[in-house]
């Protein structure tokens, strides 16, 4: 049954290739910053050279809080777009159930995604049911320390190797003038810090107990304390970061205005537009040099229903082209991810990114925190990682017992 | 506060000199008018104040602003941040700033101004001269309906756009104005039309004038101070939307705000104050000229009778 | 009052009720429709997609448990309130002194009003940029010689609701002017001749006799003030995202954020029916006496 609707599918796109017509595709995203645009252009080039159809741009700035009630409003409206960004994981289980996204399983199993695409919690992520609904694009991880070597020359110390150096570094770098630790005003920049000293300095076996397993005594108990206290030397070390995008902050890092960021890989796609080199402008510590894990998170597309035979034919050309491999390697050097098969030649890629590698071959990898919790958790989270960072008023212990409270609640 | 003890004290001087009616012939560096022009200009210096910053930033250079005095005019005018704003910013892929978005503002805002104020001067008309049992129920409902935040109704329209088959068109986006506007704008035309002399209608009527008749051969030739207000509101609150207008349609018809909202949040490295600043006037040109423009016959229009109750 | 004494009689309104489909219709289908979907919805625990898992209250105590939107609605009364006592003092005493007879009126005019052209969008982001601690005020202050002055609302938790208000006003008073300047005009200038001739004094003209008669504009001029109020949204959007922390979160912010970034539809669903109940137990018993009661000649 299954293989004859294979033949089916493939005899369709067979008949659609010869009568083919140019579509235009529309894809919309959030990826607007520097870094981020080059990278989505990288699709695009591929998209409109190798195929006879047109890449139809529908960038929405703002973060996915902006974008997604457009692309979720258009989709249930009856009028969707070709393509569209997702972070895969619980955000778009329920478009899938209502039968509302392309179902992409044909492709997957003729083009073997199964055994490319690496690590393969990816992929799975993208599989409800059994079947394929979304292409990962690329790997995300978040467990990163950004250092400006400039900052630490002027401040007159060495560049830290690991979270302590940083914290002991701080009133030299303060003392000339500079800030510490650069953090932007957006909410999931608090939490994604906050997330990131959780992981490095308690562990992934805790990341998964409080996220995973929802476990309120670990959360209550002295590992995660000590993640609260790191996070009040955070909040220490951030005053005077008075800019609300992240790759505001990054720039902090790049112009010597502050000493280091915390943020996910993708700031190195800023460093790379502003032409800096990894080593020697600036210093990345994976896993803040304590523990070197990343999470692999990451975005997604996904394609929705569509009865226009010519926009499921390009439909079906992108999402076998966004693994392909050239174009693999080509997004994820201007994104400054890793790409999502391990099969591909980065010899391209800088320190870095090379570091990236090594540790996802290790496999010193854990789920992302979007994939543990629902959308709704986190927003209460980082609804208490807001307040913490910036109201010196809450102690630790204070903050401790409002996020065993979160936890205990979540599902 | 210095104006509350204008008021009183130049009373006191007008009553004693106040003889015949009209306008007195008064010096004009009398203490009185130092007073009050002096307070105006205060005033009229802090409301002009943030539209100096942003035209004196966005006539400036980056390194000039990052040396820090936001009041400062431009050592060096450059009119780069406008052709960038204009012409070449980018969002995602596309570099062609703000010009994208103009005409799509155009071809928005003129069928909806159009048609939301056809149907609220309507229904003010019904409300205000041909009540029916009911009427002034359904009022208050829309009375209150101008409290609902916007946003708890994307879905619910939505799901009505879709079973209406337009949503995603200019149809359905000209709906949701219409409806948008039509609290504030009923209030008004009905606040206008209670105030026509009664005389009139009931002559109208004697004349065997119809509800039609009578609405577009009395009402609506006196009624063009409202008109002028109502058109007002309406360019500046359609023009302005960015919500509806990025829910509602697609990149291709998406207007000038959701174009600045891109534009503005999309940080490429630095963030470029003088280009946001640029771009920002150019949005907001449209609605600034309007009342620059008609600021008179709005204040007139209000006056002759929108807020009588 | 053309129609207030003639009986009612169902025919001879035909025309008025077709012509009155497309508010009875946004009326039922909008708003009364859209509102009874709210309410309903937010006894689920919808997510992405509303969703009829019916929970019962659980929404509703979650969301009076959440800090967030007590200070939600800690703000919106703060802000809210003094929005509205300073809209109308502002902007009556700005519209007593345009009507002074004094020269440029037009001119003064046009400059109070031109901010209501802009959006809110616009008028935040132009004033998070004159707060702005290292460009704006406060540098440009320090930067004369006071080294010590610090004024930085947007970054000081305790007073950035403030910072908001000073914005909010900027942009909403010359309205509020326009639209008292009207009330002043229509005030006949023999109760002006009157109060003159009885030798009241000028600022108790404006208070007892001027103000009371002003009624109607008071009223029209309050509803289009707390429709403002109660939906700010893009204002503290653009101007602070809600932060420092989330010292200037306002109950819209949290509604769009838990429907939308949260995907918890029945969170924001239950958030926005307490905001439709705070309103019609405000809203409706004035709504009755202005409109739906006999009326006043």
């Amino acid at each position: 049954m299954k293989a004859l609707r294979a033949v089916f599918a493939a005899t369709t796109a067979l008949c659609a290739a010869t009568a083919a017509n140019a579509a235009d595709l529309e894809v919309t995203h959030w990826w607007t910053s520097g870094g981020e645009a080059a990278a989505v252009g990288e699709f695009a080039k591929a998209f409109n050279e190798k195929t006879d159809h047109n890449w139809v741009d529908g960038a929405i700035a703002g973060g996915g809080g902006t974008a997604r009630p457009v692309m979720v409003s258009r989709i249930i409206g009856g009028d969707p777009m070709g393509a569209t960004q997702f972070n895969h994981g619980r955000q778009t289980e329920e478009l899938i159930e209502a039968g509302l996204m392309r179902d992409l399983t044909d492709i997957a199993e003729a083009e073997g995604w199964k055994d490319l695409i690496n690590p393969p919690s990816l992929l799975d992520s993208c599989t409800v049911d059994g079947r394929v609904y979304c292409v990962p694009v690329n790997i995300h991880s978040w467990q990163w320390l950004w250092l400006s070597n400039a900052a630490f020359e002027k401040a007159g110390v060495a560049v830290p190797a690991n979270w302590d150096e940083f914290v002991a570094a701080a009133p030299k770098l303060e003392a000339a003038g500079i800030v510490p630790l650069a953090l932007g005003q957006q909410p999931w920049q608090n939490s994604g810090l906050f997330n990131v000293l959780l992981v490095t300095l308690a562990g992934p076996e805790a990341l998964q107990k409080v996220y995973g397993a929802k476990d309120a005594e670990v959360a209550a108990g002295p590992e995660i304390a000590r993640v609260f206290k790191a996070a009040e030397d955070a909040r220490r070390m951030r005053k005077g970061s008075n800019v609300q995008d992240w790759n505001q902050a990054t720039n902090m890092v790049i112009t010597g205005k502050a000493g280091g960021q915390i943020m996910g890989d993708w700031a190195q796609g800023e460093f790379q537009v502003a032409g800096q080199v990894a080593g020697k402008d600036y210093t990345c510590l994976p896993g803040l040099g304590v523990n070197e894990v990343i999470s692999t998170g990451g975005d997604a597309f996904y394609f929705p229903v569509n009865d226009d035979p010519d926009t499921q034919k390009a439909q079906d050309e992108l999402a076998s082209l966004m693994v392909s491999p050239e174009v693999q390697v080509a997004f994820n050097l201007k994104k400054g991810s890793l790409p999502i098969r391990g099969d591909v030649d980065l010899a391209a890629a800088n320190d870095c990114m090379k570091k990236g590698l090594e540790i996802l071959a290790s496999g010193n990898i854990l789920p992302d925190v979007n994939q543990l919790n629902t959308e709704d958790t986190n927003t209460q989270l980082s609804d208490l990682f807001v307040e913490f960072f910036n109201d010196e008023s809450i102690s630790a212990e204070d903050a401790q017992a409002r996020f065993v409270d979160i936890i205990a609640q979540g599902d | 506060m210095a104006d509350t003890d204008v008021l009183p004290n130049n009373t006191s001087t007008g009553l004693e000199t106040s003889g015949p009616r009209g306008p007195r012939p008064r010096p004009m560096l009398s203490r009185r008018n130092i007073i009050l022009y002096g307070t105006l200009i205060v005033i009229a210096v802090y409301y002009l104040l943030p539209l100096y910053v942003m035209i004196v930033t966005s006539l400036k250079g980056m390194p000039e602003i990052r040396l820090g005095n936001i009041f400062a005019p431009p050592v060096e005018v450059t009119f780069q941040p406008w052709v960038k704003a204009w012409a070449e910013a980018c969002t995602g892929l596309n570099c062609d700033g703000l010009s994208r978005g103009f005409w799509n503002s155009v071809r928005i805002t003129v069928p909806s101004v159009i048609i939301s104020i056809a149907i609220a001067s309507v229904n003010g008309y019904a409300l205000a001269n041909w009540r029916f049992k009911g009427s002034e129920i359904f009022f208050t409902i829309l009375i209150f309906g101008s409290f609902i935040p916007y946003q708890v109704m994307i879905y619910p329209i939505v799901i009505v756009l879709r079973e209406l088959g337009v949503y995603g068109s200019l149809t359905g986006l000209v709906i949701v104005h219409t409806i948008f506007g039509m609290p504030i704008l009923t209030l008004l035309f009905r606040n206008y039309f209670v105030s026509v002399p009664e005389e009139l209608f009931k002559a109208a009527r004697v004349d065997g004038a119809g509800f039609w008749g009578i609405y577009l051969r009395i009402m609506l030739p006196m009624s063009l101070p409202i008109f002028v207000v109502a058109i007002i509101l309406q360019i500046t609150g359609i023009w302005n939307d960015f919500l509806f207008g990025v829910v509602y349609t697609k990149p291709d018809t998406y207007p000038m705000t959701v174009q600045l909202n891109n534009i503005v949040n999309s940080v490429q490295g630095v963030k470029e104050y003088n280009v946001n600043m640029a771009a920002t006037i150019i949005t907001g040109l449209v609605p600034l000229i309007v009342y620059f423009l008609s600021g008179k016959l709005f204040v007139r229009g209000i006056a002759a009778g929108a807020v009588k109750g | 009052m053309a129609t207030s004494d003639r009986p009612f009689q169902p025919f001879r309104n035909l025309n008025a009720k077709i012509a009155s489909i497309p508010m009875i219709l946004t009326a039922l289908v909008i708003f009364i429709g859209c509102t009874i979907w709210t309410i309903y919805y937010s006894f689920t625990k919808s997510k992405l997609l509303p969703k009829s898992n019916f929970v019962g209250f659980d929404q509703y105590e979650r969301l009076w448990s959440t800090r967030r939107w007590l200070v939600s609605i800690e703000n919106l009364v703060i802000y809210g309130s003094l929005s509205l006592i300073f809209s109308l003092i502002i902007g009556f005493l700005l519209a007593a002194l345009l009507d002074q007879k004094i020269r440029f009126e037009d001119t003064f005019r046009t400059i109070l009003l031109y901010p209501f052209a802009l959006s809110f969008i616009v008028t935040g982001l132009v004033w998070q940029w004159i707060l702005n601690p290292d460009f704006g005020v406060q540098s440009v202050v320090q930067g004369l010689g006071w080294e010590s002055f610090s004024f930085n609302p947007l970054y000081d938790a305790d007073i950035v609701i403030y910072g908001v208000l000073i914005a909010g006003l900027w942009q909403g008073t010359g309205l509020v002017m326009c639209l008292m300047l009207a009330g002043l005009r229509g005030i006949d200038e023999d109760i002006w001749k009157a109060a003159r001739v009885d030798g009241i004094p000028m600022w108790k003209t404006y208070l007892y006799i001027v103000i009371p008669m002003m009624r109607p504009v008071f009223i029209t001029t309050i509803v289009i003030i707390t429709s403002g109020i109660v939906r700010v949204y893009d204002l503290v959007v653009a101007q602070t995202g809600g932060g420092p922390g989330i010292a200037s979160e306002v109950p819209a912010k949290y509604v769009y954020d838990y429907m939308f970034q949260s995907q918890n539809l029945g969170q924001g669903f239950a958030a926005s029916s307490m905001m439709l109940v705070t309103v019609a137990v405000i809203v409706i018993p004035w709504a009755y006496l202005e409109f739906g009661g006999k009326r006043r000649g």
